[in-house]
């Protein structure tokens, strides 16, 4: 992944600044809770959404589990229908290759190479913006959200809505001091109102439309029997991306595959409603290879690996390839809703970065050790997935590894489990030791020192330790 | 039918009155309980920490305890989980590991058999009225543990509706996890407790004296910041609610 | 975890590099299928997807679905008229006209009596002529669709005749296109996906450009065309109560 990320704190230590973040709560709370309670609805609209859950899940899984035989079906179909295929093990190489195709179409309009970018998570995830820019490219975002990330100097916090940390007045005031500085100016007297913000983005990206020689983007599937590639989005920057240029490369990762066309009719059904509560996103766009007067001349697809085959190997933590980025699990999750998604150091943030993170990435990092443990488990997150990751079950897995691992807090916290493990195997044992807490009740403090002690009674009171353990009640009264 | 209390850990040690309560309201339907004293923790603790390992020996202490008895009821929605959804999960990976089916057979023998209280009482025992008298305004949290992986639904409401002098308030927001979470109370701190804070402020706003739960060790996480904050009310474990009658009635 | 931390040694790539502006490198190529195929070592194949789900929540009624896809359209903001084949040509005349637009871009193949009632500058595109630049200062295009979907309020072009190629819906702020209701809608998605060739470029359209990037509520227009209108065609017994124009903004 993306280098911006490296040298993050842990988890808890990230969230301890988010939380008392007043703006960011309270622009992540109403976000989340409006984005929630709609796709409750629009999932309700249909009678058979546990079918198309569980046929969406299915597909994923079948298809990974012949994972080579239809990536090289996929090959066949794009080639044959006028794409040409580039395959990247590492972020590295993928960014190479991209860079090197855009040096190969020339310069454009302005006299500097510069490329425009329908949003997309892969690329994030390897950096490619940056990469480009090191080349002397400059990529220009055209998702109103990643467009208010990059003017900001921001980072993405949301899968969907990048730029759900900023609420519309902080965004007025991005366009207005920043705009004019990589093109069109904001215009004059813009106002927080969400219509205008969303009309001096149209102005401001209109003429790099027009101009621009190289599009680049994702995708959200891919079909292996046909070639077809998916691009799903609302604002129609999409369209203005993989239509209007000359050259359009697309950077995808190897798991985004479905074998055949029929099966994006579980997707698209399934995809907008959880994504963005809609029956539909307003603009679905599906192309095949290259069209004779229609559309991009060339067509280059670039297959990333960077991390997914390691993850694949895993029988438990696989199940996270199945994601479809809708980010329902991002907008129900209580832990996303407080920590914010920079917490998380990754493009992939909330319940589903907490397990694809640490298997694309490794766990050697202190923010990727730290993710599997940023949730309480409530299961809300494996609820609305539409591909039933069983997120809970995955970022336990992972837990285990990292326990194994054993890094200095772990070791303490090994022994001790190991401790508490003995006593528990002995009952005995443990009545003494619920004795000795009981009778000694009257001395225990209110708030305690040490680790995970202090952790409990900074905000909350111990309980009151009772006259007996229960076992010994039993005992009198039963026995 | 031989019925066996699962106490479990925490109650056995720190909330003792739950298990009585569950005992009392066992005995009050006629039904017999034993409490096998080889029983000490589910395991859950260890095992959502990543020692899954170090779990194994208390699922086989659990299957002995445990073993011959019709059904092992206990009064918390997360041990009960961690039974039927994690004990089948450590079986299969033992299995895996190449080191045989003896846990997969214990969580065999001890999946069908295992139930939580509220689904006790309802599912096996057929009962939503039992006899209970608890003249409180009760707001409900329903833990997730319960309520998403054991999909305990209405019948813990039922039981609180049938109970005479009770009135039942809705808890905003209540299907929002406290921010309890086992160890994640402890190492992510700060977002645990911006959790129980967005919860003890729905559950105030209820105007109720008690918000009842069938979790204790959520309980423990609210209840003690409600505590700290001297707040007008307590956290209480719905037996203790279903164990109070008029003649011996909780105070 | 077997799976090492980035950044990765870039040794590790350095022999696909070197070849990575080539069709396709050859060595990643087999490396990752290599490492896909060893991941998958001792997996038995997955079952194909068992397909439980409906193939469409609406009644296989004619009446119900054209009216279902008014609402869902509608319900996004695309402007919903009904008319017979005979009315088309003075709706598209006044639509133009509401609009104040004094030129439109036709696709090839598009009938000509839908502009017969008209006298705005047609800007045509055989031959793909118009520039991105032309398009921008076009301000209306009128197009067919090759099919409705009402179960999701979507309109999709194929790029077959009278729909022209995917720049001319996408440039231009208003957007008029015309839907045969007799025979190009469906009820559903799956009852959609058959009728579709996935070899031609396919737009589905599913009211104007809309975006929820701020604070994750809908706002109507920003890229593509801000105005949608939709012109269901009906026969005249099928207009019901629902003749005339509705819809949204």
């Amino acid at each position: 992944m993306s280098g911006t990320y490296l040298g993050m704190p842990a988890f808890p230590k990230a969230a301890h600044e988010a939380v008392r973040n007043d703006t960011l709560r309270a622009n992540l709370r109403h976000a989340t809770h409006t984005i929630r309670d709609k796709r409750a609805v629009a999932v309700a609209e249909l009678d058979d959404w546990t079918e198309l859950r569980e046929a969406g899940k299915q597909i994923k899984d079948h298809t990974l589990s012949r994972l080579d035989h239809y990536l090289v079906q996929l090959e066949e179909s794009v080639t044959a229908a006028g794409g040409t295929v580039h395959w990247a093990a590492y972020a590295d190489e993928a960014n190479r290759i991209v860079a090197d195709l855009v040096k190969a179409t020339g310069e454009g309009d302005t006299g500097k190479r510069e490329v425009v970018k329908v949003k997309s998570m892969a690329t994030q995830e390897i950096g490619l913006n940056e990469a480009l820019e090191a080349e002397g490219i400059a990529a220009y975002e055209t998702d109103l959200a990643e467009l208010i990330v990059q003017l900001g100097e921001d980072r993405p916090s949301h899968i969907l809505v990048p730029a759900i940390h900023r609420n519309r007045g902080e965004i007025r005031d991005i366009f207005r001091s920043e705009m004019e500085k990589w093109g069109r100016a904001a215009p004059e007297g813009l106002t927080d109102s969400p219509a205008e913000l969303a009309e001096a983005a149209r102005l401001h990206l209109r003429e790099k439309f027009l101009r621009a020689k190289v599009g680049i983007s994702g995708a959200n599937f891919m079909v292996a029997e046909t070639g077809t590639m998916v691009v799903v989005e609302s604002e129609g920057n999409g369209r203005m991306c993989l239509t209007l240029p000359e050259t359009l490369i697309s950077v995808v990762g190897i798991e985004k595959i479905v074998p055949t066309w029929r099966d994006l009719e579980v997707f698209l059904q399934t995809l907008p409603r959880s994504s963005t509560a809609e029956r539909m996103n307003p603009y679905t766009s599906m192309w095949t290879g290259t069209t004779d007067a229609d559309g991009p001349e060339a067509f280059h697809l670039v297959l990333i690996d960077n991390g997914r085959t390691d993850t694949l190997a895993d029988e438990v933590g696989r199940q996270a390839l199945r994601c479809i980025r809708c980010s329902a699990c991002l907008n129900v999750c209580p832990v996303y809703e407080r920590a914010g998604g920079h917490a998380y150091g990754s493009v992939y943030p909330g319940p589903i970065g907490a397990i694809l993170t640490p298997q694309l990435r490794g766990t050697a990092s202190e923010i990727d050790a730290s993710l599997p443990y940023a949730s309480s488990l409530c299961g809300a997150c494996y609820d609305v997935c539409p591909v039933a990751i069983d997120i809970p079950e995955v970022l336990v897995h992972l837990r285990e590894k990292v326990a194994e691992h054993g890094g200095p807090g772990h070791r303490l916290e090994k022994a001790a489990i190991k401790a508490a493990g003995w006593v528990l195997d002995h009952p005995g044992v443990l009545a003494a030791g619920e004795r000795v807490a009981a009778k000694t009740r009257r001395l225990h403090p209110k708030k305690l020192r040490g680790p995970g002690a202090s952790q409990w009674t900074d905000s909350r009171d111990l309980p009151e330790m009772p006259a007996e353990p229960f076992r010994d009640w039993w005992k009198k009264n039963r026995t | 039918m031989r019925v066996a209390l699962f106490a479990t850990c925490v109650n056995d040690a720190v909330y003792p009155s739950t298990a009585i309560a569950t005992v009392k309201v066992l005995e009050r339907l006629g039904v017999r309980v034993d409490f096998p004293a080889a029983q000490t923790c589910c395991g859950q603790p260890q095992y959502n920490t990543g020692y899954r390992r170090a779990t194994e020996p208390l699922v086989r202490r659990m299957a002995r305890a445990f073993e011959g008895y019709d059904h092992v009821v206990a009064p918390s929605g997360s041990c009960v989980a961690m039974v039927r959804d994690n004990y089948p999960r450590i079986g299969r990976k033992a299995y895996a590991e190449g080191r045989g089916s003896a846990l997969t057979d214990v969580a065999d023998s001890l999946v069908p058999r295992t139930y939580e209280l509220t689904e006790f009482l309802v599912d096996v025992l057929g009962v939503t009225d039992v006899g209970a008298h608890f003249p409180h305004r009760v707001t409900y949290h329903p833990s997730c543990h319960g309520l998403r992986m054991l999909g305990l639904g209405e019948r813990p409401r039922r039981l609180l509706e049938a109970v005479r002098g009770l009135e039942l308030v809705e808890l905003p927001g209540a299907e929002e996890c406290c921010g309890f979470g086992g160890t994640f109370a402890v190492k992510n701190a700060d977002v645990s407790t911006a959790m129980g804070a967005d919860k003890v402020r729905n559950s105030l706003s209820t105007g109720a004296d008690v918000l009842c739960g069938a979790d204790n060790s959520c309980l423990m996480h609210i209840g003690g910041m409600l505590r700290r904050q001297d707040a007008p009310q307590r956290a209480l474990h719905i037996a203790e609610i279903l164990a109070s009658t008029e003649e011996e009635p909780l105070v | 975890m077997t799976s090492p931390s980035t950044p990765r040694p870039t040794s590790s790539s350095t022999s696909s590099s070197t070849s990575s502006s080539t069709p396709s490198s050859l060595s990643s190529r087999e490396r990752i299928l290599g490492r896909v195929r060893a991941a998958l070592a001792d997996e038995p194949t997955a079952p194909h997807p068992a397909r439980g789900y409906l193939t469409s929540h609406t009644p296989d009624d004619p009446t119900v679905i054209l009216d279902l896809l008014h609402e869902n359209l509608a319900d996004y903001r695309a402007l919903v008229h009904r008319a017979e084949e005979s009315e088309l040509p003075s709706l598209v005349a006044d639509l133009l006209a509401k609009h104040g637009a004094a030129s439109v871009a036709v696709p090839p193949g598009l009938p000509a009596s839908w502009l017969s009632g008209t006298t705005v500058e047609r800007r045509h595109d055989e031959g793909a002529t118009l520039t991105p630049y032309d398009l921008d200062a076009t301000d209306a295009v009128i197009t067919g669709c090759a099919l409705a979907v009402a179960e999701t309020g979507t309109i999709i072009l194929d790029g077959g005749p009278g729909q022209g190629r995917r720049a001319l819906t996408l440039v231009p702020d208003v957007h008029i296109c015309v839907v045969r209701a007799a025979d190009q809608i469906v009820a559903s998605v799956p009852q959609a996906m058959p009728r579709l060739d996935p070899t031609r470029p396919l737009t589905w359209i599913s009211g104007p450009s809309a975006t929820s990037d701020i604070e994750l509520d809908r706002v109507e227009g920003v890229h593509g065309p801000r105005t949608l209108h939709v012109v269901l065609i009906t026969e005249a017994s099928a207009r019901g109560e629902r003749g005339g124009t509705t819809g949204g903004a």
